[in-house]
């Protein structure tokens, strides 16, 4: 089945190189180029309603999932996005591998470069894992979360589903709460939305604030009715449910109280505010299922959504930079 | 054997004295410090030092080493090297090799065949307990009486109150020094940085540095109250400065060391995740460093150490939080107090007093000084030569260096041992 053609030419005719050989960090991007990847992105998402959704961009590529943490939701999107690209795709498990024998994340690069895969998606629990991996192998590394510093992709989609529902996103005011010291997912969207000119809050208890978080130059809240007043945006984190036991939380129930997102909470945000969550969520502990579920209010099924497509831009446009520099 | 240094700039921290001299060498031992270019009437070996400094060879007293049980680390030998090469012509080995250095007959043995190798004094502390578990005391007064030079558990906590203070107690019998790393381990448990705006944005575990300081008050108190004395292992923080700046005053026979890595780098060196600036303590923001350098200057730091801690590459080309902690330095120290010197515009003899007299009046050596009837350990260095680090080409068999590509200033150009020329010349 051959993709529509008007959807294919817009594709062909917003793609652009890259600006960097990898993806470990939303800081290597410049407002331009996020504004041209969710470009890129919107037009995927056309592809993706499609019933043809393959198109030939990464023909004959090679794409590596090395996933050292296990994620289901991540792993399928960037193999979904690299399917219908048409890459091949490896999906390595290095719990089951050699690497679960010893061998260092080096020596796995160094392994898996001989194989001469493009592109190269890793997720990793160590912070910088992926800049490692970067300085070792030929292809691209796109960072698919390395332990609690960033998340790029899922900024990215975040970014490209508010756009989708608000128009712009440098008017609004999101407000980004829960464990957000431990969160890639908050660093990235932190990072990429200050970038674009949002308004951005933290909200969570002191115990989950980032060090010196008062110099990050966001807002920060404790108090949740406070954070997400007048919020166009109310970003929900996961929370580990390890760590709610008493260690940085006294327990569930007393963290759902607080900081736990219900109808009642809602209402002091902006009327028409939407509600997202990276997933996978924990009802009930930091997001009431009749929030999560009601569909007036939450994006969380589009972000599953635009992830795909955003993934797909990210890989064509590195693809399109490998092209180009070794056309050189 | 006679040898006379002459036409050399004499920096002698013991005496205060900075200026033109010469050294006459018979043997083993300086005979005459004279404040003049030559030796009065002297013939034989000479050395034509042409303005260089001279001055006492360095002591170091932290350096790890991989032997025994760890040799392709390091050995006695290539750490001798290294240190000859870099005009330190003393250290003290630390006593966490495998298996630990915790009793008498380990302090001779690894002293003898470090003495067996000619190349530079190493001595050995001893450990503070036994197998450096921070349980039982190890054997203070036999391993005292086969050299060693303090003791210490090394990068280890001893968390026990109970048996920190009765290791200062007992000590207090042979007036040993104990040193200790202040840090809270329950704060600094899986901790890889320190907690700060940087070390937030990316993501690494970190301890907030309150975590020295909180220690360092546990262990200042118990060496107020027992009379012992107290050697603070690397002092890394403004904020324990000043507890220690008050403890001093109240009399506490405390003294600090500081690594040459803390007052050279601060937490941005990291960059994106460079595992060769992982260190412990970890790397400090710049603030920190700024306190560390006045301390040096005004003597609250009484001693500056290279922390030498060698790491092959394989420990060190991997994810950040889980690198090997440590780099080598004992090589680079020259240099790198040159850069102090240079840059933060400490005097040659403020640099230089933190290893040399400072470092000997503490372990009690006669070594460290331009006098007359000492040990004829010297230095000759040209303060201002440039020199561009190659970790590559240094002596340590593992080449985990932070300086790794620097562009320093300070040239060794010989060191002398009981004498001898073990480099240069």
């Amino acid at each position: 089945m051959t993709p529509n053609r008007a959807v294919s030419d817009d594709i062909r005719a917003r793609l652009f190189p890259f600006p960097a050989r990898h993806l470990t960090t939303v800081l290597d991007l410049k407002p331009p180029h996020v504004t041209a990847l969710l470009d890129l992105a919107d037009a995927f998402v056309e592809l993706n309603r499609q019933t043809a959704k393959t198109l030939d961009l990464l023909k004959g590529r090679t794409l590596v999932n090395l996933f050292f943490e296990n994620s289901t939701r991540t792993q399928s999107s960037f193999e979904l996005a690299g399917k219908r690209l048409g890459a091949d795709v490896v999906n390595m498990n290095p719990r089951t591998s050699s690497v679960a024998k010893g061998e260092t994340l080096i020596d796995t690069a160094v392994t898996l470069n001989a194989m001469k895969p493009d592109l190269l998606v890793v997720r990793h629990a160590g912070s910088g894992a992926p800049d490692l991996l970067a300085r070792k192998v030929s292809g691209s590394v796109v960072n698919a979360g390395d332990g609690q510093h960033e998340h790029p992709t899922q900024a990215l989609l975040d970014m490209l589903s508010m756009r989708r529902a608000f128009g712009d996103v440098g008017n609004l005011t999101v407000a980004i709460c829960g464990d957000v010291a431990h969160s890639r997912v908050a660093r990235s969207n932190v990072a990429l939305l200050t970038m674009m000119g949002a308004n951005v809050r933290l909200v969570g208890p002191p115990t989950l604030m980032p060090p010196a978080v008062d110099r990050w130059g966001v807002e920060v809240h404790h108090d949740m009715r406070k954070g997400i007043e007048g919020a166009d945006v109310v970003m929900m984190l996961r929370l580990q449910l390890e760590r709610m036991d008493g260690a940085f939380v006294p327990s569930m129930r007393e963290y759902f109280r607080f900081w736990g997102l219900d109808h009642e909470k809602l209402k002091h945000a902006k009327p028409g505010a939407k509600v997202m969550h990276p997933g996978p969520m924990n009802r009930g502990v930091e997001i009431d299922s009749d929030v999560a579920d009601d569909p007036a209010v939450s994006l969380i099924q589009d972000q599953v959504e635009m992830g795909v497509a955003v993934r797909m831009a990210v890989l064509a446009s590195l693809a399109e930079r490998l092209e180009q520099e070794a056309g050189r | 054997m006679k040898t006379a240094f002459i036409n050399a700039r004499l920096v002698d921290p013991a005496s205060g004295y900075d200026g033109p001299g010469s050294v006459l060498v018979i043997g083993d031992e300086i005979v005459q410090v004279a404040h003049t270019p030559t030796i009065e009437g002297h013939t034989g070996d000479t050395v034509h030092c042409g303005g260089a400094v001279l001055g006492p060879g360095l002591i170091d007293l932290r350096v790890k080493t991989g032997e025994p049980g760890h040799e392709p680390k390091e050995t006695l030998k290539s750490a001798a090297r290294a240190a000859a090469a870099g005009g330190v012509s003393t250290v003290v080995l630390q006593p966490d090799t495998d298996p630990a250095l915790d009793e008498p007959a380990m302090v001779d043995f690894v002293t003898r065949r470090a003495r067996a190798l000619g190349l530079v004094n190493m001595l050995v502390a001893g450990a503070a307990t036994r197998g450096l578990e921070g349980a039982r005391m190890a054997e203070l007064g036999l391993m005292q009486e086969a050299g060693a030079a303090y003791f210490t558990d090394a990068d280890k906590v001893i968390v026990n109150t109970k048996v920190f203070r009765r290791i200062l107690t007992y000590a207090k019998a042979f007036g040993a020094l104990v040193a200790h790393r202040p840090m809270d381990p329950w704060l600094a448990e899986g901790a890889v940085a320190t907690a700060s705006q940087l070390s937030g944005w990316n993501g690494l575990p970190a301890a907030p540095a309150v975590a020295e300081r909180i220690m360092l008050e546990r262990d200042l108190a118990l060496a107020e109250t027992t009379g012992a004395r107290l050697l603070v292992d690397q002092i890394s923080t403004a904020d324990a400065l000043d507890s220690l700046k008050r403890a001093k005053a109240r009399g506490v026979k405390a003294f600090a060391s500081c690594s040459i890595n803390h007052l050279s780098f601060n937490e941005v060196d990291l960059g994106d995740y460079r595992t060769f600036f992982r260190l412990d303590p970890p790397l400090r923001p710049e603030e920190d460093r700024q306190a560390l350098i006045e301390a040096v200057r005004d003597g609250l730091i009484d001693v500056i150490v290279s922390a030498h801690a060698p790491a092959p590459a394989e420990d060190k080309r991997r994810p950040f939080s889980e690198a090997a902690p440590g780099a080598i330095g004992v090589e680079t120290l020259l240099p790198a107090l040159m850069s102090l010197h240079h840059e933060a515009g400490l005097s040659l003899l403020e640099v230089l007093r933190p290893v040399t007299s400072a470092p000997a009046a503490l372990l009690g050596l006669k070594s460290g000084r331009l006098a007359e009837g000492t040990p004829a350990d010297l230095v000759l260095f040209d303060p201002g030569a440039p020199v561009v680090i190659d970790a590559a080409k240094l002596q340590s068999k593992s080449k985990n260096s932070p300086f790794d590509g620097r562009r320093l200033q300070g040239k060794v150009m010989r060191t002398v041992v009981g004498g001898r020329t073990v480099f240069g010349g």
